[in-house]
């Protein structure tokens, strides 16, 4: 009984769940200031999220890609490295694996992973790019991986009207049957919402993650580059080699999101007309989850809920979106914001060493 | 640092009750209404029951063009049919992903019609069509084949061309400008209409077309307009939703700083947002009226799925916007009549792809 309230007045556990109490009360505020019910709003949230089959398919859905990203972010992160190309790597991954969907044709065994494999390898391949220069020419990853998210965008455009896209269309033809990763059987279950294998492959690469950070000594490396390079060069490890290596594996997360998201979900690349948005919502989703790779998934679990949540608090409660994004940042906010949430919990954590 | 804390909670608090009264206020008048739709249900309109939803695509609701077009077309119905507020909704799309489940919101409640706007929708607007053969949808800008959609489309060229024609007779420099969202085939037939009216005014004026890629990103089109104004056009008709707000804006700065330019605006009577100062004239697309229509023959039980319905000059689907006489010389808009009278009767056939 001791050892559950000891789990539950941790600050580890405390803070981020006071820190989304407080978001909803800001966020409540600023509806209210709207002239909007926040108590409608956020029931209408859950109602949407939780209340029927169809809804809860389609929020698992949109949880998945962030997963992947915000595990991207995360592993740059623990090595020093502020990767914002998730975005980037996350298109080149769509590319990949709509090119292997598309052009080949090849039994269902094989095709799915192999396209997945391939957009694995263009994100990590895309993200290396950054790492390379940072580790050889010394230029910030964030400027570097800003602009590949860009240039991915515009090349995959040009890739798609080039050779995928029928005359007419503004998307590819179809990937085959053979390389689609939807799981019939519990998409019926789930009336038609579109769930997919990725969810599956994203807890995997979650695994992936703590087993190489934690269990290996790539990942002590990793980990000890990011802590202090010089200290690590001067212990014999090269660090050039580990920053390439560190951008590559943060690349392969998001390139593996980037292909479900096109094997699972659309079966086809639309061109895009603006940058998807996961990988910067990896970033805040990275923040949430602490950089570990558990945090992540509730990090993403929390933003997927979110954002997806807020179809039905402007259906519903008739809030406007714009609104919406200001309760969903002052969420993010406060979780990010570690230091204010501290001073609130500081009393609860007070009170526990005094009743010891 | 409590005393701070203390302040801050009452200051909140007070704020709370403060917001808290004008929250209740604002409900007031939302259950007047319902009450209202109740009352009135033996007055003309005869379906007051009736709901009516549409999915807007990245763009938003307030995109200045089609969305919002589309949303004021919902908004009269509902004033027309004296239908209570909750009864016209609208969602707005983040991401393609967005697409399916919105319209499925619509359609698992049991809307009576569902509005996807763009053509952008088409493929997901046929899959939950697919999926719920029982509903009812409705498109703008896309052919979708299935039994329970009906497809709005325009003949944006014809339109356009009329556009076109205003441009070649209005610039001092012979050089005018197009710039286009997306490279899809609405755009498409917006930027071949607008050409060929160009060329059939005035043969000798050039025609400088970009396309943004976006339909969403004002700070593209600005830069397009830029590029454009600085090849020495002096007028630049935008096909490209949102992303034609930073045209407007290049312009009036370009305005301001005394150079002679002008855009023309698109789907909606842009002068009303812009001002006459820039605007100098509009091609509107009456995305309103359509989706007034074909709602209201749904709520009459007269609803057309599985047809394909075009609408150009002469069904007053496309046209100059009415404030177009401010900018443009009576005998500009004499020919443009005339140009409209021979399109209408099939003298001209409009390029359309």
């Amino acid at each position: 009984m001791n050892k559950a309230i000891a789990v539950f007045t941790k600050e580890s556990f405390l803070v981020p769940v006071i820190a989304i109490i407080l978001g909803l009360l800001v966020g409540a505020i600023a509806m209210l200031a709207g002239g909007f019910n926040p108590i409608l709003a956020y029931t209408a949230l859950v109602e949407k999220v939780f209340g029927s089959a169809y809804n809860f398919g389609e929020t698992i859905r949109q949880i998945t890609p962030l997963i992947f990203t915000g595990l991207a972010v995360a592993f740059a992160f623990r090595t020093g490295l502020f990767n914002i190309g998730a975005e980037g790597q996350f298109i080149v991954g769509m590319v990949a694996a709509t090119t292997v969907g598309v052009a080949f044709e090849l039994p269902a065994f094989i095709h799915a992973p192999l396209a997945i494999l391939a957009g694995a390898i263009a994100g990590g391949l895309w993200g290396s790019v950054a790492g390379y220069l940072k580790a050889k020419r010394g230029v910030n990853e964030v400027i570097t991986s800003i602009m590949m998210n860009w240039i991915a965008l515009y090349l995959a455009n040009w890739v798609m009207n080039s050779f995928f896209v029928p005359k007419g269309q503004q998307r590819s033809e179809m990937v085959h049957d053979s390389a689609i990763i939807t799981i019939t059987w519990l998409s019926q279950m789930f009336d038609n919402a579109r769930l997919h294998w990725g969810t599956l492959i994203a807890v995997l690469a979650a695994i992936f993650f703590y087993v190489i950070m934690w269990k290996t000594r790539t990942g002590y490396e990793l980990r000890a580059v990011g802590l202090n390079p010089h200290a690590s060069e001067y212990a014999g490890m090269n660090v050039n080699r580990n920053v390439i290596k560190a951008m590559f594996i943060s690349g392969l997360f998001a390139g593996i999101g980037g292909a479900a998201e096109i094997l699972g979900v659309f079966h086809y690349q639309a061109i895009l007309t603006a940058q998807p948005g996961y990988g910067f919502d990896g970033i805040a989703v990275a923040l949430i989850g602490g950089n570990t790779p558990i945090g992540v998934i509730l990090g993403a679990i929390l933003f997927g809920i979110l954002s997806f949540g807020a179809a039905g608090i402007k259906f519903t409660a008739g809030v406007p979106v714009e609104l919406i994004r200001v309760v969903i940042a002052s969420v993010i906010f406060f979780v990010a914001a570690h230091g204010i949430v501290k001073v609130f919990v500081k009393p609860i954590l007070k009170k526990k060493e005094g009743g010891n | 640092m409590k005393k701070v804390l203390s302040v801050l909670s009452v200051a909140t608090l007070s704020l709370s009750l403060l917001l808290a009264g004008c929250g209740s206020k604002t409900e007031a008048p939302q259950g007047q209404t319902g009450n209202a739709g109740g009352t009135e249900g033996a007055a003309p309109a005869p379906a007051a029951t009736a709901r009516v939803g549409m999915v807007t695509d990245v763009g938003g609701v307030n995109d200045n063009s089609f969305n919002q077009s589309a949303w004021e077309g919902l908004q009269k119905l509902r004033t027309d049919l004296n239908l209570p507020e909750g009864n016209v909704n609208f969602l707005q799309s983040t991401s393609d992903a967005d697409y399916v489940p919105n319209l499925t919101q619509f359609v698992k409640d049991g809307w009576d019609l569902t509005w996807g706007i763009g053509f952008l929708m088409g493929d997901h607007l046929k899959k939950v069509a697919d999926e719920n053969p029982n509903s009812k949808l409705a498109i703008i800008d896309a052919e979708v084949d299935a039994p329970n959609v009906e497809s709005v489309l325009f003949k944006e060229h014809e339109g356009s061309f009329l556009a076109g024609v205003v441009a070649a007779k209005m610039s001092k420099t012979k050089k005018v400008g197009f710039v286009g969202g997306v490279e899809i085939p609405v755009i498409k037939r917006f930027e071949l209409g607008f050409e060929a009216g160009v060329k059939a005014a005035d043969p000798s004026v050039e025609v400088i077309k970009i396309y943004t890629g976006f339909f969403d990103k004002p700070d593209e089109g600005k830069s397009a307009a830029s590029q454009i104004y600085g090849q020495g056009a002096d007028i630049i008709f935008h096909a490209a939703g949102g992303t034609g707000d930073g045209v407007f804006n290049e312009g009036k700065n370009r305005k301001s700083k005394g150079e002679d330019v002008w855009v023309i605006g698109v789907d909606k009577d842009q002068s009303l947002t812009f001002g006459d100062d820039i605007t100098l004239t509009s091609m509107v697309k009456r995305v309103d009226e359509a989706v007034h229509r074909v709602s209201k023959d749904v709520i009459d039980g007269k609803f057309e799925g599985g047809k394909i319905v075009w609408l150009g000059l002469a069904e007053d689907g496309v046209g100059l916007a009415d404030t177009s006489t401010k900018n443009v010389p009576a005998d500009v808009l004499k020919l443009v009549d005339e140009y409209k009278e021979k399109i209408v009767k099939g003298e001209i056939k409009v390029p359309a792809e």
